[in-house]
Parts: C-alpha cells; structure tokens; sequence
C-alpha cells in the first residue's frame, strides 16, 4: 500500500485515517523548542465532510486513500442508487444515497458532476457550481413590486427551494449558484 | 488594494519595524555596559541535539572539505568560549540556521539576539528579559511558573508522578506508533504532544509567561539541581502561544557535559540520524567558564508579534 511521510504532506493529498478518506487541509510545522519536531494536520474527511485535527511526529508515515475525483454525467435516481455515468467509457456506476446526501435536491438527468471515488466507489458528489432549474411551484407574485427587493420561496424541479424574486412565476427556469443555495438569475434553455 | 509601491517594498519585511527593534536591543545593551560581540557563522563543530540538525558546508560542485564546517544553530558555543577567555558580559545579534524547521513560525535561516550575564542566575535574567519585553513588546503582566505546574494546571496532569498509561490517555490525537520504541520515548513524545497540545497555546495569553525548572533530561547546557526531583535550571519565555526565548544558568563542568552529549548522540543513533562529533572547542574550556546564565531570544519571532505578521516570511526582507 501506498503511504506518505509528513514531509510530503500538502494540502489536497489524500489519505486514510481510522479507515477513512480524508483529504488534507492545512498541514503546519510545530516544534518546540528542543523537542521533537511534528506536523500538525487539518483534514476533511471525505465521507462525513467533517473537520479532524491530527498531529504527527515528523517523519511518520500515512497510508495514502486511493482517491479520484472524476466529471461524470448524472443519469437517474431508482429506489435504491444514483447512476452516474463516465462520458468517454459510458461505465454507469451506483453511488449510495448517503453519498449524495443533501446534494441531491441540485441534481438533474445530464448534468455533469465532480464524483468522488474511493477504491472505484462514489463516496461524494459535488454538483456543477450553477445549475439550470424549472420552477414548478411558488406563489403567484405581484409584478411591479420589485423595487421593495422582496422575495418569496420557490420550489424547483429537483425538490430545492430557494429564496426568488416576486416577479419569478412557475414554468420559468432559474440560474442557481448551488454552493449558497441562492438565485441568481432567470435563465433562456 | 491601492498602496504606494514605495510603502509596499517597506512593508515586505517590515524594514522599519525590524530597524527600530535592532536599535532598542543595541541602546538596552549599551545602557548595562553589556558588550557586543561577533563570532563566525561557520564553525567546524555544531551541535549534538537530537532534535535539531545543521547544514554542512561543501565547496564548488559539492567538493568537501578538507575541515568539515557548519553554520551555526545558535551562536552558544562561539559565545561560551569567549565568555572563558574572560570577555565578561556579552551580546551577539546573528544569524542562525536550523536544516529542515520550515513554517508559520519556523524557518531554516532566522535571526537570534542572544545574552550572557555574569554572576546572574537565571531568574534574575528571566527579570531582566522581561524588561527588554516590557520595552520593545509594551507593557504587560509577568507570569512565572515550573515546567511541572504547567502540565498540572493546563494538561490537568503531574507530568512526574504520572505513569504512562495516564500520560498517554491526556493526549487527545492518536499517538503515532511508528518510530516510537521503548517507555522512555513514548513518555518524552507524549510530554511534547501535551505541550503543543494543550500547554503551549495557554501560555503568554496577554502576559509574559516563563515556564521554567524543566526536567534533568531536558537540561541540555544547563545546571540541574540535586533536589530528590532534579530540575534543570533552564527556561523558556512565551508570548501569545508562541515560544520567544530559551535560557540556561549556564553548566561548566566539560565533564557533565561530555556525559550530556554522548547522550544526546545515543539518542541520535536510535532515531537514525547522523551522529555529530563532540565540540572538544567548547569542551576543553567549559570547566573555565564564570558563573553565568545565558539566553537566546527570535528576532524574527519577536517582530512577528511586534507587527502582527501571520508568519516568519512577512517580517524577513
């Protein structure tokens, strides 16, 4: 098995720790005065996306995560899995809903997406930063009424709801930055 | 960002800030008749501390040497021969270089400021480093408290009577196993990863903080007490987290610390580093040396908290 040595930590390299992914954050150089020099580690874990701390002794080695992240095209959800599909091998893989998490509601057949692979398995999805969407329901707004900058939830076609301008009606397609959640304007097909 | 480029070529280094803090240290120095000295960077002995590894000078095309020669990790040894001859009370702001200690507050090539007092024990220099602090950093409350106090009162541990089960359950990342062999370097890594852990980051908050009477086998150059819990007669000042200064009451017996070093050369060979040949320089006149504490201040750390620089690079030129 692959492994690394602190001094080959850097930012973006990824490793297994207590048989996660994780990916490193910040990797930063501690030591006292005539002590024993360590590295001191952000990390993400790739599959909970929560932050861990970890220190090491310098010169201590890792085991490296198999880990890739790779576009692929989203195709359909069924009962039990979300199928991606690689666009130049047309491979369809299963990702488990876990892995999807609550970027599912930004989804949408054909949009191509940042799979994380672990070991050959979807461990994470990261959906395009914009994505395109129908409103299929919000209340009707009153037209004119812009200039107060009011605004009023809309449900789009995946399911997500975000906060829309009162001149937004249903049928109309929405350019949404998925990373706040938020509208950012009308879009043309 | 709209700075004039003359301010930002000032800026990079904080010339300025590091030119008025050289010219307080020389005044603070000239006001206590301490003289100013200069020893040569490159000596052909450096250092047995385990934990600290030299560059080693090579001449065109990585020729070697006829002598081997090393740039200095701390002007100590240079000073401490000197001091010997009879130089009394002496100063040197110099550069020093460490092979390998790269980051936020580290870096392989950094300035020191370090002093050496006759007849001072070393609470009396801790007061008079407080004092050069209370002047350059501003005014500030000292605090003062034993290696050992430290861990019982942030580590919530009594780092001598504890056992090693119960060091080793304080810390809270998992303990790295590899290169680790026998209870005696487990118990010394789990004692530093306290103290970066949770020690070092309590330590100087709005205050001079000196944590001093560090364990015999921390002692390093300096005397150590025959107290039934020998204690080393050394200290360390810390400002905001970070570590700013290490002193000694200075040991002079080249017996002991002939011992010391072989020791530490001992202890190089079980962590697979190169064994460094003894200081006989240093060794045959330590015997000579006058009652003296010493101590080594970073320049380079103490204009990072001077500025506020959120790292070592932004204060050098």
């Amino acid at each position: 098995m692959a492994s690394y040595s602190t001094n080959e930590f850097r930012s973006g390299l990824k490793i297994l720790i207590e048989a996660d992914p994780c990916e490193i954050v910040s990797n930063e150089f501690v030591k006292p005065g005539k002590g024993q020099a360590f590295a001191r580690v952000k990390l993400r874990n790739l599959k909970t996306g929560r932050m861990w701390e970890r220190t090491y002794k310098s010169g201590e080695s890792v085991e490296a995560a198999d880990v890739l992240d790779t576009e692929m095209e989203f195709l359909y959800a069924d009962d039990e899995s979300w199928w991606f599909m690689d666009p130049q091998t047309f491979d369809q893989v299963p990702a488990d809903p876990a892995a999807v998490g609550d970027n599912a509601k930004w989804l949408k057949p054909q949009d191509t997406c940042t799979v994380t692979l672990w070991n050959e398995v979807p461990i994470s999805i990261t959906p395009p930063n914009h994505v395109v969407l129908t409103v299929t329901e919000t209340d009707p707004g009153l037209k004119g009424d812009t200039a107060q900058g009011g605004s009023k939830p809309a449900t789009l076609e995946t399911g997500a709801v975000v906060r829309v301008p009162l001149f937004i009606e249903e049928g109309d397609l929405l350019k949404v930055d998925t990373r706040k959640g938020e509208y950012i304007s009308r879009a043309k097909e | 960002m709209s700075v004039e480029k003359s301010d930002s070529t000032l800026a990079r280094g904080h010339l300025r800030a590091r030119a008025k803090l050289l010219s307080q240290i020389r005044q603070f120095f000239r006001e206590r008749n301490v003289l100013e000295v200069e020893t040569a960077l490159a000596r052909p002995y450096t250092v047995t501390e385990p934990h600290q590894q030299s560059f080693q000078l090579a001449g065109p095309a990585d020729e070697s040497l006829t002598e081997p020669l090393f740039l200095q990790t701390s002007p100590e040894y240079a000073m401490k021969q000197l001091l010997a001859g009879g130089s009394g009370d002496i100063y040197q702001i110099c550069k020093a270089f460490r092979f390998g200690e790269q980051g936020l507050q580290h870096s392989p090539e950094f300035t020191m400021l370090e002093w050496y007092r006759l007849g001072f024990d070393h609470h009396r220099l801790m007061d008079e480093l407080a004092e050069l602090m209370q002047q350059v950093v501003g005014p500030r409350a000292i605090q003062k408290l034993t290696w050992r106090d430290a861990f019982i009162r942030y580590a919530d541990i009594d780092p001598v009577s504890a056992g090693l089960d119960q060091l080793v359950n304080r810390v809270s990342s998992s303990l790295p196993s590899q290169s680790v062999s026998g209870p005696e370097p487990l118990r010394r890594l789990a004692l530093d990863l306290l103290l970066i852990e949770q020690i070092e980051p309590a330590l100087g908050r709005d205050c001079f903080t000196f944590m001093y009477d560090y364990p015999a086998d921390q002692a390093a150059l300096a005397r150590v007490s025959d107290d039934p819990w020998p204690v080393a007669h050394r200290f360390e000042l810390y400002v905001d987290g970070v570590e700013l200064a290490n002193g000694f009451h200075e040991l002079a017996d080249g017996h002991e610390q002939r011992r010391r070093f072989e020791q530490d050369n001992h202890q190089r060979r079980v962590n697979g580093d190169v064994e460094v040949a003894l200081d006989e320089s240093l060794l045959a006149v330590l015997d000579e040396l006058p009652d003296c504490s010493g101590v080594a201040v970073g320049v380079d750390r103490l204009l990072q908290l001077i500025t506020g620089a959120a790292s070592l690079a932004e204060v050098k030129a």
